[in-house]
């Protein structure tokens, strides 16, 4: 496959992964073509100073992924894009702007770059939603589309996830 | 770029062995004839065709070297046997049956024809990719003119037992073709034991050229050729002939039978050194394929948790070339049709990842390959939500 030194480099050293402990919201999305799963941890903070004084911002920002070298390297490109980001600026990220990060993907592996963005939007609609904060009207109409792809997946791959819940659980995490 | 490679995808090509390009060189400048031709260049070439044809056809257990002809690849023969089996014997029925686990130019030639008003019936597999005989026997009826059923599948190296089957399809005077790309020169073939009408062979799979490969015909088999012009190859097959090629092939096929005891003897230890290896070594490993009745260079393993395109990254950026048959690494992003026909979870297909050894394979690389499986397979669990 040819990908871009860029995209290789996040493969070899990708930024931000594993599982995080106690986050503040999980997003996880699946692509129902390929079979790609992206979770993404956030931790949200105050703004302690400046002109966005009091606004929520991303604190700490982890992924894990089960997918190709893509969808890795498209999970490690949207956690440095969002880490220390206002979730209103967050929520400004685009599939453009991780293509742009990663300098190209092949054209059959563009999806991988909207499903780290769909990952993300999902955490901080989690993180609204649970919280009970106004949540934007496109994230809302984003998170009914993702949802219904990570049924699908969820179908697909329904033993390993109970598993993984499992260990979740007795992780306390 | 790393600086060594190290290569286990011998079921994908193989090198050209060096005593084959030393055969075929002259075949190149000096002695270049067409055998088509009438005077004595040429001349020297048809001799030396009928010399290769009578290689292949002893090699393969052939009672005679004119059932065998060139032709220019493995997925060329199979499309001869399935649209020229298909055409030649329409008269007599429609149906064909193939298993699940075809390589993709027995399935997509088979799919063509049913467009083309052919019924295309499938022999059941077990979990290990092993065709159930009695399903096929059920599956034959009067109206069916073909059983193609590949010897060794490429992707899980699971071997057929060629000779019930062969025996079943004389019984009921049905034509029997075998696929044998992958198992040809590595396990013992003989198509008159072994009763098969039809079968293919790679060169390039085999330390020969690209570029030519084989067709056996048992005498009397009606074909019609899909190939029509200057009638070579028993107008079969029209076509300049690619002498240094076929010189090549035949050369290389000298090599495997006189050297296929030993070198299978030592294949073998090696794959099972590893599969071991990984079976006690590697949490979460599920070979893939018949644990005994495997090509001697064929591993298949699904690593739970891992993307197999990610795996195979991981280890090419270490200096590995292996195989996957994961979705995100095919064209159109979807699951291997072999693994699924196998009835293997979704989730492991995705995993899957095909190890392949070779002639030039040796301990050393075996050692390098044990230490970074483990570690690339560690590396990415960690940035997986299903592994811990």
């Amino acid at each position: 496959m040819e990908y871009s030194e860029k995209v290789l480099g996040h493969f070899k050293r990708p930024s931000n992964y594993g599982r995080m402990k106690n986050p503040d919201a999980v997003g996880k999305v699946g692509n129902i073509v390929c079979g790609d799963v992206m979770w993404l941890y956030i931790k949200v903070g105050k703004s302690a100073s400046g002109r966005k004084k009091g606004e929520d911002f991303i604190k700490d920002i982890k992924f894990e992924t089960f997918g190709c070298v893509a969808a890795i390297a498209s999970s490690s490109v949207i956690t440095d894009l969002a880490k220390g980001k206002t979730l209103r600026e967050a929520l400004k990220i685009s599939k453009e702007d991780v293509l742009k990060s990663l300098k190209g993907l092949p054209p059959i592996k563009v999806h991988c770059s909207l499903l780290s963005v769909d990952a993300l939007f999902d955490a901080i609609y989690n993180y609204l939603k649970a919280n009970k904060k106004l949540i934007p009207q496109n994230l809302e109409k984003n998170h009914s589309r993702t949802q219904k792809e990570k049924d699908l997946i969820k179908e697909k791959y329904k033993k390993w996830v109970k598993l993984e819940e499992t260990i979740y659980k007795k992780g306390k995490i | 770029m790393p600086k060594k490679n190290y290569y286990f995808d011998y079921a994908a090509t193989t090198p050209i062995d060096p005593r084959v390009i030393k055969a075929m060189f002259p075949y190149f400048s000096d002695k270049f004839g067409n055998p088509s031709s009438i005077h004595s260049v040429g001349t020297e070439s048809l001799v030396v065709l009928k010399k290769c044809r009578k290689i292949l056809a002893e090699a393969l257990g052939a009672a005679d070297e004119n059932e065998v002809i060139f032709t220019s690849s493995a997925t060329e023969s199979n499309n001869l046997v399935l649209k020229g089996i298909a055409l030649a014997n329409k008269k007599k029925g429609n149906e064909i049956i193939i298993s699940p686990i075809e390589h993709a130019c027995v399935f997509k030639s088979a799919e063509w024809l049913e467009g083309q008003g052919f019924k295309i019936k499938f022999a059941k597999v077990d979990k290990y990719g092993l065709v159930d005989i009695e399903d096929l026997e059920q599956k034959i009826n009067s109206k069916t003119i073909l059983v193609s059923i590949i010897h060794a599948n490429n992707e899980i190296g699971t071997i057929q037992d060629l000779e019930k089957i062969g025996k079943l399809c004389r019984k009921k005077g049905v034509y029997f073709h075998t696929d044998a790309a992958q198992s040809f020169g590595k396990v013992a073939i003989d198509v008159n034991k072994m009763k098969i009408d039809l079968l293919t062979v790679s060169s390039h799979k085999m330390y020969g050229p690209k570029g030519v490969a084989c067709l056996y015909i048992k005498k009397g088999v009606k074909i019609e050729p899909i190939l029509h012009g200057g009638g070579q190859e028993f107008d079969l097959r029209s076509s300049t002939i690619n002498v240094a090629g076929i010189v090549g092939f035949a050369k290389a096929v000298e090599i495997c039978v006189k050297e296929m005891k030993k070198e299978s003897a030592k294949t073998i230890k090696f794959r099972n050194y590893i599969i071991n290896f990984v079976k006690k070594n590697i949490k979460g490993a599920h070979l893939n394929g018949h644990p005994q009745k495997r090509l001697p260079n064929n591993i298949n393993f699904s690593f739970e948790g891992i993307e197999g395109e990610s795996l195979l990254m991981e280890l090419d950026r270490r200096g590995i070339a292996i195989s996957t048959s994961s979705a995100c690494s095919s064209a159109k992003l979807e699951p291997s049709r072999i693994l699924l026909a196998i009835g293997l979870d979704p989730f492991l297909t995705q995993s899957a990842i095909r190890i392949s050894l070779g002639r030039m394979t040796n301990k050393k690389e075996i050692n390098y390959l044990l230490k970074v499986l483990p570690e690339s397979i560690r590396k990415l669990r960690k940035m997986s939500p299903f592994f811990k």
